[in-house]
């Protein structure tokens, strides 16, 4: 449970509205490069240079110029690399490009939520945990 | 699998272990049924907590979204890529605003995580976003957004109590169901595969005993046929030395005095004989006792 202790972090895979909307919320957290290299490693030890999100805890996913295998990468830094994320917001739309990913991902930490995005209402059937809630409820 | 046992010696003492074993299996049984109910209780709780959140998050969501899109208005919607690059260029610190602490539940010897939002007012990126145009909506803007992730923290702490339950509770389920299918009834086999066995231990044993006893009524029977016999023979033997010696008796009476030594010798033969057959009755006795024992 101590590790869990260390995770602070809300980290956003959004469009360009919820992402901001969110950062204007104060969410955001980015290594502080220039004042020193250690303070950046610090905080996230096991994230690569060449990293898509470079260290963030945000990332804009446009369907129409974003490659999925990037979006996965970032999911896969999200959820496994980076040790310091408790919670991961992830547009509902953006969620279903990758929905094997999320079904098959089950541990605790971090937790991922469904939100819905501004062009695309949400819909709780395709929640993979409402799903879950539904079977389990037998309806 | 209703048949299987453990292999054991059918002996008292693997009887006791068992019946102990048994005891035990059932008593664990209880309290993990126990435990699956208490965590079930708790899940149903956050089931349907989770789901009136969910629900509630959609129509907060877009109240959000209406506020961003009152902002874009407010900012000239051709700014609106400027807008958002500013807004994220000036994310700078690496310690943000909202940060979430993690807290520990114990629901019956599971630690669920809580999670708490937690905003620290000091730290504010955008002091410096919609200074010319639309610093009112930018205010309302953050109010809102921060409001939306506490909720969403909510949920999400939720979420992972859900999770973390659901494991525990198939895990627990899946112990109260081995117990109850697995273990129970195999210990229950073997109790009774050792009962049995011992039964027929018993029983055997019991044979064997009336064996032993009814072999022995018969040694002792035809020792008693034998000694009547061997009376019966002494007796006989008297019996005609006496009617010799009668008849002697008769011829000396009638030839008066020579005869009368022979006579005389004959009864001492008559009486070696006697003491001959005396002394071989307690040899056959022993003899007949000896074969019993060894029997």
């Amino acid at each position: 449970m101590s590790s869990d202790q260390n995770r602070t972090l809300v980290a956003v895979i959004g469009d360009e509205d919820t992402t901001t909307g969110f950062l204007l919320a104060g969410i955001g957290a980015v290594p502080e490069k220039s004042a020193n290299e250690d303070a950046s490693a610090a905080i996230n030890d096991s994230t690569v240079s060449n990293d898509v999100t470079s260290g963030k805890n945000f990332y804009i996913y446009n369907e129409n110029k974003s490659p999925v295998e990037e979006l996965l990468q970032v999911f896969e830094t999200f959820t496994s690399k980076r040790k310091d994320i408790a919670l991961i917001l992830i547009n509902q739309h953006i969620a279903n490009a990758i929905r094997a990913q999320i079904d098959s991902f089950t541990d605790p930490f971090p937790a991922i939520l469904e939100i819905p995005s501004k062009d695309h209402p949400y819909d709780p059937e395709q929640d993979s945990v409402l799903k879950k809630v539904k079977k389990l409820i037998g309806e | 699998m209703s048949n299987a046992r453990e292999q054991v010696f059918p002996t008292r003492m693997t009887l006791t272990t068992m019946k102990l074993k048994l005891k035990g299996a059932q008593q664990g049984h209880s309290l993990l049924k126990r435990k699956s109910e208490a965590l079930t209780k708790k899940f149903r709780e956050i089931l349907k907590k989770i789901q009136l959140a969910k629900l509630q998050c959609g129509k907060l969501m877009s109240l959000a979204f209406f506020t961003m899109t009152e902002l874009n208005q407010a900012n000239g919607i051709s700014n609106q890529d400027l807008l958002y690059l500013n807004i994220m260029n000036n994310v700078t610190t690496s310690k943000p605003r909202v940060s979430i602490n993690a807290k520990v539940e114990n629901v019956s010897g599971v630690f669920l995580p809580i999670l708490e939002s937690n905003i620290d007012n000091s730290i504010n990126d955008f002091k410096l976003i919609g200074l010319g145009k639309s610093s009112n909506q930018v205010n309302k803007c953050i109010e809102i957004y921060s409001k939306i992730l506490e909720t969403l923290v909510e949920l999400a702490s939720l979420q992972t109590g859900f999770i973390t339950l659901d494991d525990v509770i198939k895990i627990t389920n899946r112990r109260v169901n081995a117990i109850e299918h697995v273990i129970i009834p195999r210990t229950e086999n073997t109790i009774s595969y050792i009962n049995s066995e011992l039964d027929e231990l018993d029983r055997e044993e019991f044979y064997r005993l009336k064996k032993v006893q009814e072999k022995k009524q018969q040694k002792e029977a035809d020792q008693m046929l034998s000694d009547k016999k061997k009376k019966a023979e002494e007796k006989f033997n008297m019996e005609q030395l006496r009617q010799k010696l009668e008849a002697k008796a008769v011829i000396n009476e009638q030839e008066e005095e020579e005869p009368e030594k022979e006579s005389k010798e004959e009864q001492q033969d008559g009486q070696d004989e006697e003491k001959v057959e005396k002394n071989d009755e307690p040899k056959d006795i022993l003899g007949g006792d000896e074969e019993g024992v060894i029997f």
